[in-house]
């Protein structure tokens, strides 16, 4: 039996249980409620991700330990 | 400033006229995903509160649909991920191959909870792909993944269904 053939059985068997929707007509409008949704939940304020902080302070650690490495950042900056 | 530079900037008139325009769209395509139509609309505001909240993320140029279909998608997929819900069978069934009904009920049980087995991503393929008959590119491009890989987890939800439902196709197949 070929893969498309497999997948059409699947499918009707599929069908018999589980049938399209065919009404997904949505029944009212979703606006009040996404207001109340801003409301309940504000949105977060803007903040550095913990991974941007560990990045900035190996770069740092980097720049104390071993400052020969400067000239070469400003070199291919 | 167009419409889409506004609500990228933030503007809450430029993002309700967007959420009016493609609330409808959003809601349609959840639907088809979780069956529930309660679910759908908690989904479909979720879907825009996360657009809203990502808007810097969003370029003005770029396709506003595609974008909240594929938030959308991704959220249906989180509740799928986190919910095992039983899907009520519709009324309007079409009709199935056996004449007795008390096994065309259990045949029936049985399809709903295999299906229900699968694990999230390959449900969420399947339903689309099987049950809705959307096209694979457009599948593809919901999930944000390539139509190669759309086409195996189709491959392998039909092989895992296939596998417990091994008894049933017998049992089908001889009547």
């Amino acid at each position: 039996m070929s893969n498309e053939e497999i997948n059409n059985e699947m499918k009707e068997l599929l069908k018999q249980a589980v049938s399209p929707v065919r009404d997904a007509e949505l029944r009212r409008d979703l606006w009040p409620q996404m207001l109340r949704k801003l409301d309940e939940q504000p949105l977060p304020a803007a903040t550095v991700p913990w991974f941007d902080w560990v990045l900035a302070s190996l770069a740092g650690a980097a720049l104390l330990f071993f400052p020969g490495i400067i000239p070469a950042l400003f070199y291919h900056l | 400033m167009e419409l889409l530079e506004r609500f990228a900037t933030g503007d809450l008139e430029a993002f309700e006229v967007l959420f009016r325009q493609h609330q409808r769209e959003v809601y349609a395509w959840i639907v088809r995903i979780v069956r529930d139509t309660g679910i759908a609309e908690d989904l479909t505001v979720e879907t825009f509160w996360r657009i809203y909240k990502h808007r810097a993320r969003f370029k003005p140029d770029g396709n506003f649909r595609s974008w909240a279909r594929r938030i959308g998608t991704n959220a249906a997929l989180d509740h799928l991920r986190h919910t095992r819900q039983e899907i009520p069978l519709p009324e309007n069934l079409p009709s199935t191959p056996t004449s007795d009904g008390a096994v065309s009920r259990e045949t029936r049980d049985s399809i709903n909870k295999a299906f229900h087995e699968l694990p999230a991503k390959y449900r969420l393929v399947a339903m689309l792909a099987l049950v809705e008959e959307e096209n694979y590119g457009d599948i593809a491009q919901a999930a944000g993944i390539p139509e190669s890989l759309v086409k195996v987890r189709v491959f392998r939800a039909v092989r895992m269904l296939r596998k417990k439902l091994s008894f049933l196709h017998a049992e089908v197949n001889t009547k």
